[in-house]
């Protein structure tokens, strides 16, 4: 992660409460934009990203020299058209891509802040990127998106700021993280804590990190992302460049070795205690509690027009979540559309070259646009 | 069937809320957003609807009437219409039930099962009739609870819900339907329109 310094990046000098009490400023947010923002600045679109994306949402990321994470919704002609849209995403606060975090260097000792950086929430996280609207003089954005934590983050940020978006796309999320969620979140943190080398999270970057336990938390977390069906039939039991098991503990199946190789590619672009802040920033994660057990109330004053997105595959953050939310704005009478999305591809669908989404992603973006925009005159 | 939309536009007031039950791919929405201000959600069963309806920039949720009708709150439309779907329903009572819950006024188009044509058929032939807008056979039509104008004036009658416009269409032609001429009416109309209220 040497070309760190070369990121775009806002200082933000305002002071920012955390959920957990402690106040933070002066503090980095690194964000990349993709178009350019018109006269009216009427075509801006935030983009939040998920658990372990970053603000490379389009082109080649620099860090990695591998194409952005969202590369089939983000660039030209895409459904986030950057010949039209002016998009801009941020690296969120605990991240590990330039935004403050625990990889973030203690003036007072010289060294990663690593577990005394604060445990944030995606409140906090929403609340500081919200700093890029002034940045950018923006005064309403036409949208926000984001799929899986970018999605709880859109509904955290309409929720804080009712009037800010015009749009709201939250793709394959949930307003209140289940159990299963937190156990597999749990999970990953484990196999990380437990790595000899994480040394309650003061591990020296250069030299030895907690790879091995990152690595895992990964590999778990992987199989979430997919659906049983997708699996078998990429997989199967097919052997991994063999021509019969070998009755040993090696990388017999090809789903060994896939998993194995997520891990091993996961951990170059990673922090360790990034991956234990964000994960509890989303097991935290309760916008119905926030409101007193009715998440109709957390959009009461928006006129928001909200697309809520799922997958039929996804059993991380199935339809039955999603359609909470649905219910939520239809109790109050919000504007919102919502179709679940056929594919086998699991909860990594909004990731990936799904041309239902995409298409109509595309089309309502388009349509919104122009009927919000251009018939005003 | 551009002469039901006129109908359904017509018993619609400026500046309300409407419901669209069965939706489709959102053709009739997009009529009354046109002609009308009003502010309109949709509902709708099928996938490819659904995405056709979003690309239009439509506010439609994919869902099925016989479930999903429960979230949205007591009287928070101020119309509530299904046009030419109720037959297809499992238990197309409580789906009128819930119209009526959720919609201050509620719109209810029938393809009549009583017209002369399809009594001819089954006098004559002997067997299921199908017409322009009952194109199915037996056993594949998703029509499940097929009425006439009569039935549904009848039902209605039953169960204490007002009736306060019908509307009869035969090709292009619109006439009121009133309990005098209710038997007549039955006969010689494709489409019914009601106009209800709890």
């Amino acid at each position: 992660m040497s070309n760190l310094n070369k990121l775009n990046s806002v200082l933000i000098k305002k002071t920012l409460k955390l959920d957990c009490g402690k106040e933070i400023s002066n503090f980095p947010i690194a964000y990349e934009t993709y178009g350019n923002l018109n006269e009216n600045k009427d075509n801006a679109i935030l983009i939040f990203h998920a658990l372990t994306g970053d603000q490379y949402a389009s082109g080649i990321n620099p860090v990695t020299n591998k194409e952005g994470w969202w590369n089939y919704a983000v660039g030209p002609g895409k459904p986030f058209d950057t010949d039209k849209f002016f998009i801009i995403c941020a690296n969120v606060i605990g991240g590990c891509m330039g935004s403050y975090g625990p990889g973030s260097i203690d003036p007072l000792t010289n060294k990663p802040l690593g577990t005394s950086f604060p445990v944030i929430t995606i409140n906090d996280m929403v609340n500081a990127q919200y700093n890029l609207l002034d940045y950018f003089k923006i005064e309403k954005l036409f949208a926000v998106a984001g799929g899986s934590m970018g999605g709880m983050q859109v509904l955290q940020f309409v929720s804080n700021f009712p009037n800010k978006a015009k749009v709201a796309l939250p793709i394959a999320c949930t307003a209140s993280h289940s159990a299963q969620n937190i156990a597999f979140n749990e999970l990953g943190r484990q196999a990380i804590m437990s790595d000899s080398n994480w040394k309650e999270g003061l591990y020296n970057e250069k030299s030895s990190n907690p790879d091995k336990g990152l690595a895992v938390a990964r590999m778990a977390a992987h199989i979430t992302y997919l659906s049983k069906q997708g699996l078998q039939e990429k997989f199967g039991r097919n052997l991994q460049e063999r021509s019969d098991l070998k009755f040993g503990f090696d990388a017999d199946f090809q789903i060994e070795s896939y998993l194995r190789y997520q891990g091993s590619v996961f951990v170059d672009r990673f922090d360790a205690n990034s991956y234990l802040y964000i994960t509890r920033a989303m097991d935290y994660f309760d916008l119905t509690k926030q409101f007193g057990g009715n998440l109709s109330k957390a959009f009461k004053d928006t006129k928001t027009k909200f697309f809520i997105i799922s997958f039929t595959s996804d059993w991380l953050y199935p339809t039955s979540e999603n359609k909470d939310i649905v219910i939520a704005l239809n109790a109050i009478g919000a504007d919102v559309g919502f179709v679940e999305i056929k594919t086998d591809k699991g909860h990594d669908s909004f990731l990936l070259d799904v041309p239902d989404f995409l298409s109509t992603i595309k089309n309502y973006l388009n349509t919104t646009y122009s009927n919000i925009n251009e018939r005003r005159i | 069937m551009k002469e039901e939309f006129k109908v359904i536009s017509k018993f619609i007031e400026e500046k309300s809320r409407v419901l669209d039950v069965g939706c489709g791919d959102g053709i009739l929405m997009e009529f009354l957003s046109k002609n009308k201000v009003v502010d309109i959600r949709g509902l709708e069963i099928s996938k490819e609807k659904v995405k056709k309806c979003l690309s239009k920039g439509l506010a439609v949720i994919e869902g099925d009437a016989e479930n999903d009708l429960k979230q949205f709150p007591d009287l928070s439309f101020d119309y509530v219409i299904l046009s030419q779907t109720l037959q297809a329903f499992m238990n197309p009572e409580k789906v009128i039930e819930n119209l009526l819950r959720v919609g201050k006024k509620v719109i209810v188009t029938i393809p009549n099962f009583g017209h002369w044509k399809v009594r001819l058929d089954l006098l004559f032939k002997g067997e299921m009739p199908i017409t322009k807008n009952l194109p199915y056979e037996w056993y594949n039509t998703p029509n499940l609870h097929m009425c006439t104008i009569q039935d549904f004036y009848n039902f209605c009658n039953n169960k204490g819900i007002k009736i306060f416009k019908t509307i009869s269409l035969n090709g292009q032609k619109t006439s009121k339907i009133t309990p005098t001429n209710l038997k007549y009416k039955n006969l010689i109309s494709e489409l019914g329109i009601f106009l209800l209220e709890k």
